[in-house]
């Protein structure tokens, strides 16, 4: 087996060595009846070409966005990712290293992890930030818990424009957990009035913005509203782009952030691994989820970094932790340092014009359609026509035209909307295609 | 001179008439190490014995301080908030807690004085 | 000694601060500017946003840098790290196992790494039979009913599982009553931490004197008010829980499940499989058992299997099978799906990496792969176990093996001391003071990775380390690591004044520099 170094002698050597017959004298405590005679019922080893011929026939029966007209958003993005990036993740080093308990092994991981902190408070126009959550979706999660504890209150109210997935992740835990979630009816054109959802009981209101239908949100008369009422605000996010050229939700009176870092830095990948954003002001560190690495020196009076405020976290405080959280998303992380750090606050704000730009030359193309008064490079087009039969008939056409609304809220009604999003990938014969293909449909 | 008091949980009382000063033993700081964050209840929080009071946190620990009597919590060692480090430098002077207004003055009887703490931390080793 | 003296380091200062390849890295924000960038792209032309009025006149604050300047940035950090593809990482409990490259390639295929979770469902007939195939691996290595493919790490497949058998407890109307959940006082720490984040109460079972658990010490902890046991098997001592059978029994007997954390299932994958031992959840760490990269701290990812009782319970996407192909069940309605637990379907990446090392050593090579990890192991305890001492007693172990630091009682260094000693040699330390209930832990996993060569030089490195140690030679561990990039790091001022984000520095101190 080509990944077992040992020889049959050398497997003979050192049960001799350790002084018994045979392999199943180690496994001695395991009850016999237990232990399987010969093999589980699964095929045998293959060669590297036999098990990668294996693999890429399934990868061929899938429609890469890159291989057609692509427009499917709503929670991920298609973005260019320089080929530095991939390159860069893949050395040793930050591959194969495992969380940096032993910090003077671990500076590189570290470092670029007090660098991620550093742009998603940036980015967020926040105090701090930690080292990463799994995705978005866990972190808002996380987030409405996090509240309850700052609070002490246990109503959380979800804005209709949030995610519908991220929805159903937090009231999914918030049952569990015994607290009580409201969450507001689909939010289409962003009128909901959440303000008069806020009172003295509310521990947090989570506001995504753009929201999942693309309306781009003011989150001031709902920080305002909070504010008055003792409440938190969580903002979300789930198209990181969208911090190079929107208010950031720290500088509109969010006390939590949370998104979704996937479009800077990282691959569509089916919808995971991701990571996860999550950032909020100083004095609330010591209520935060997830790993945070802080700067210090060592021995010698250098500068170096380390985990800390570890006493928050699980393999200490156990039962009384703020989380159960054990990992944070690494190596994306990694992947969002490294891309961020090639584009600069610059780069991110051409990036995010371009994005936008993108967006208005589809949006006007369409028309009517579109319900958004405002959006990023995300919208939504209403469609005369089952919007779930239309995408599959376009992507039996190849294109894929984005994402029908009762994909996410199915019976909600809504049957003939389209959210459809155009980044820089999209060409404008991309987009002419796509125009003509939904014509006939609006 | 006042008189002080110790618990199992090394969390020790100064005795000065219904108010008592509560604080951790120099056992338990050097126990901890490095103490680097200090949590201390509000003040006009009920308190029970043995209960949860405020919480102690080193580098790779967290501990819980436990109410060495029930009351009311009258005042809190903001200092600690910022100079954690005073817990390990003077705990039984300023690296005090709290001042707890005594509801049952008979909870002491319970607490171990010095000569019996000393005697009882021989036994942990 | 004095031979050692002369060899010693002398104070190597250079301007640059760099000694050859022992390298020195400023911050990005230390080099970065504002005007540079690593990214080409055409300015749009003239448009009016459509931003509501919210958009942001000034771009954001961060530095850039040109591509080789970022490229030469992130390899000279890497260069500051300690890996596996290195060298021996024998970091007991986390398996720091081989990550093979073929994997890597696979999981980059663009129709895995290119698709999106929302494109429709017959444009992606391969992921969901990858995901398929993958859920039939994992059900059969463990002989279970279900799989919920899509927790993102092992504690979030750990919460799922817990979320089952919390809404089977719902489910039976017993929410009120059965509010408790056991756990043993060795177990992982996110265990009390998952139990209690979802309104369980933590009650604590101690382990026996032989590092076990034992049925008599569950039953007298059991009642009509406990939910669950959450046992680690084999366990944080590197054992196997000898009498997994009767506690399972004693806690079905009790009405409770059984969830079994499944971090060291790399020891028995293969060789046993856990529903025959009567658990009703597990997770599995992909990236521990299946070889998927650690990166760094993540990302994992950590499917949960499920028994027959609990299979009904699982949250959604599940996979519906249809004719030759599958579909994800993305939505809860019409069945008793506890809800869900991450926006989209897990973690495809790594499902990919780990059906890739799944095929790569099939039936027999996983069964290889689990002996050769605890023949690995027990070599490293016959090697060193008349140097260190063992809290059990000189037993076999499973896949990794526990010394703790009585032997090291008259030498006046800890198990910190040793482990930083370690890193001078050019190892990564073996997990030290975990579990919590050994004394100054030091807790070894060689893993099936390493040849016999290496596991040669690693216990003679270690000998060689323990005889120092109890010679009295302490100049070697008190002040080590003194060869690493780092000396040891000041943790208490990180954690009394945290300074967790760059800030531009006041001039004064730069001037003071």
């Amino acid at each position: 087996m080509r990944y077992l170094p040992h020889s049959p002698q050398d497997r003979a050597d050192m049960l001799a060595r350790i002084g018994v017959e045979k392999i199943d004298d180690l496994f001695v405590d395991a009850p016999r009846d237990k232990l399987i005679d010969g093999l589980v019922d699964l095929p045998r080893r293959k060669s590297e070409l036999e098990a990668e011929r294996a693999l890429a026939r399934m990868a061929a029966r899938n429609t890469p966005a890159s291989s057609v007209p692509f427009f499917v958003g709503a929670g991920a993005y298609k973005h260019h990712v320089p080929a530095a990036v991939d390159h860069l993740i893949q050395r040793s080093e930050f591959l194969t290293s495992y969380t940096p308990y032993q910090p003077e092994i671990a500076q590189g991981t570290l470092q670029y992890l007090f660098e991620f902190q550093t742009q998603v408070a940036a980015l967020t126009a926040m105090e701090v930030a930690n080292a990463s959550m799994y995705d978005g979706s866990t972190g808002c999660a996380e987030a409405v818990l996090m509240a309850h504890r700052i609070t002490r209150r246990r109503k959380a109210v979800l804005s209709g424009g949030l995610h519908p997935q991220y929805a159903e992740v937090a009231r999914t835990l918030s049952a569990m957990a015994g607290d009580a979630v409201e969450t507001m009816g689909p939010d289409v054109s962003a009128r909901e009035d959440i303000v008069a959802r806020i009172d003295k009981d509310t521990s947090c209101v989570v506001v995504q913005s753009p929201d999942v239908f693309g309306n781009v949100r003011d989150l001031r008369p709902i920080a305002e509203a909070c504010q008055r009422n003792g409440a938190l605000l969580i903002a979300v996010f789930t198209e990181a782009v969208s911090l190079g050229l929107l208010t950031p939700p720290g500088a509109m009176g969010a006390d939590i952030v949370v998104g979704e870092g996937q479009s800077i830095g990282n691959g569509l990948s089916f919808g995971g691994p991701y990571v996860g954003l999550f950032a909020t002001r100083e004095k609330f560190i010591r209520n935060m989820p997830g790993r945070l690495c802080g700067e210090t020196v060592d021995a010698n009076g250098k500068r170096g970094f380390v985990l800390t405020l570890s006493t928050r976290e699980q393999h200490i405080r156990r039962e009384k932790a703020t989380s159960n959280i054990c990992t944070n998303s690494g190596l994306c992380a990694l992947a969002f340092t490294i891309h961020m750090t090639l584009l600069g606050g610059r780069g991110l704000r051409e990036l995010a014009r371009v994005n936008h730009a993108n967006a208005i030359k589809l949006a006007d193309m369409l028309g009517d359609a579109v319900l958004n008064r405002s959006f990023f490079n995300e919208f939504t087009v209403r469609v005369k026509a089952d919007a779930a039969a239309l995408v599959e008939r376009l992507a039996a056409r190849g294109v894929l035209a984005g994402v029908p609304v009762s994909r996410l809220l199915p019976g909600a009604g809504l049957d003939d909307l389209l959210i459809v999003a155009s980044t820089e990938i999209n060409s404008d014969d991309d987009r002419a295609t796509l125009a003509a293909a939904l014509k006939e449909a609006l | 001179m006042a008189i002080v008091r110790y618990t199992k949980d090394h969390e020790y009382v100064r005795v000065d008439g219904d108010i008592v000063t509560v604080g951790i033993s120099d056992h338990a700081q050097s126990q901890l190490g490095d103490v680097v964050f200090v949590e201390l209840p509000a003040v006009g929080r009920k308190v029970e014995q043995g209960g949860d009071a405020a919480v102690v946190e080193s580098v790779k620990a967290a501990s819980e301080v436990y109410a060495p009597v029930s009351g009311e919590v009258v005042e809190v060692n903001h200092e600690l908030e910022a100079a954690p480090a005073t817990v390990n430098e003077d705990p039984l002077g300023r690296g005090w807690f709290m001042k707890i207004r005594l509801s049952d003055k008979s909870e002491l009887d319970g607490l171990m004085d010095e000569a019996a703490y000393l005697a009882f931390l021989k036994t942990l080793d | 000694m004095a031979h050692e003296h002369a060899i010693a380091p002398q104070p190597r200062q250079t301007f640059t601060g760099n000694r050859a390849l022992d390298i020195e890295e400023p911050l990005l924000f230390d080099i970065g500017r504002a005007d540079t960038t690593g990214v080409d792209i055409d300015a749009p032309g003239d448009f009016a946003p459509r931003l509501g009025g919210l958009e942001q006149t000034r771009a954001p604050d961060l530095p850039g840098l040109s591509e080789p300047e970022a490229v030469r940035h992130y390899v000279r950090l890497s260069r500051m790290n300690y890996s596996i593809d290195a060298g021996l990482f024998p970091l007991g409990s986390c398996t720091m196992k081989h990550n093979p490259r073929l994997n890597e390639k696979m999981a980059r295929l663009l129709g895995f790494a290119d698709i999106h979770p929302l494109q429709p469902q017959s444009t992606v007939r391969g992921a969901t039979a990858l995901m398929a195939e993958l859920a039939h691996w994992l059900m059969t290595l463990t002989n279970m009913s279900a799989v919920a493919l899509s927790p993102k790490a092992g504690a979030h497949g750990e919460l799922a599982g817990m979320m089952a058998i919390k809404a089977a407890i719902v489910a039976r109307g017993e929410q009120a009553t059965r509010n408790v959940v056991l756990v043993p006082d060795s177990a992982h720490g996110t265990n009390p931490a998952t139990a209690a984040l979802i309104g369980f109460r933590v009650r604590s079972v101690p382990a026996g004197e032989d590092g076990l658990v034992h049925p008599a010490a569950v039953r007298e902890k059991l009642g009509p008010d406990v939910a669950a046991i959450m046992l680690t098997n084999p366990n944080t001592c590197g054992l196997f829980e000898r009498e997994v059978v009767e506690i399972a029994a004693a806690v079905h007997e009790a009405g409770a499940y059984f969830y079994c954390d499944g971090a060291n299932f790399n020891a028995i994958a293969g060789k046993v499989r856990p529903g025959d031992l009567g658990i009703d959840a597990m997770h599995i760490n992909l990236h521990k058992t299946f070889s998927t990269p650690h990166g760094g701290g993540g990302p994992g990812a950590g499917p949960v299997v499920l028994s027959e009782r609990l299979a009904p319970f699982a949250p959604v996407p599940f996979l519906r099978r249809d004719g030759e192909d599958f579909t994800l069940v993305e939505h809860a309605t019409g069945s008793q799906a506890f809800g869900r637990v991450t926006a989209f379907h897990g973690q495809m990446g790594m499902y990919v990496r780990a059906l890739a090392y799944m095929y790569s050593h099939g039936a027999d090579g996983l069964k290889q792969a689990a002996e050769d990890a605890v023949l690995n192991a027990n070599y490293v305890r016959a090697c060193l176990s008349n140097i260190m001492s063992q809290p059990f007693g000189d037993r076999p172990c499973m896949h990794e093996v526990l010394f703790d630091e009585t032997w090291l009682k008259n030498t006046g260094l800890t198990t910190l001391d040793f482990a930083k000693a370690l890193i001078d040699e050019g190892y990564h330390p073996m997990t030290v003071y975990f579990p919590l209930v050994v004394k100054g832990a030091m807790l070894i996993e060689p893993t099936e990775s390493e040849s016999r060569a290496s596991l040669d030089l690693f216990v003679m490195a270690m000998r060689d380390l323990a005889l120092r140690a109890l010679r009295g030679e302490k100049e070697r561990f008190e002040h080590a690591p003194r060869f690493a990039p780092r000396a040891r790091l000041d943790e208490t001022r990180a954690a009394r004044s945290p300074v967790l984000k760059w800030r531009k520095r006041a001039p004064v101190a730069d001037a003071a520099e």
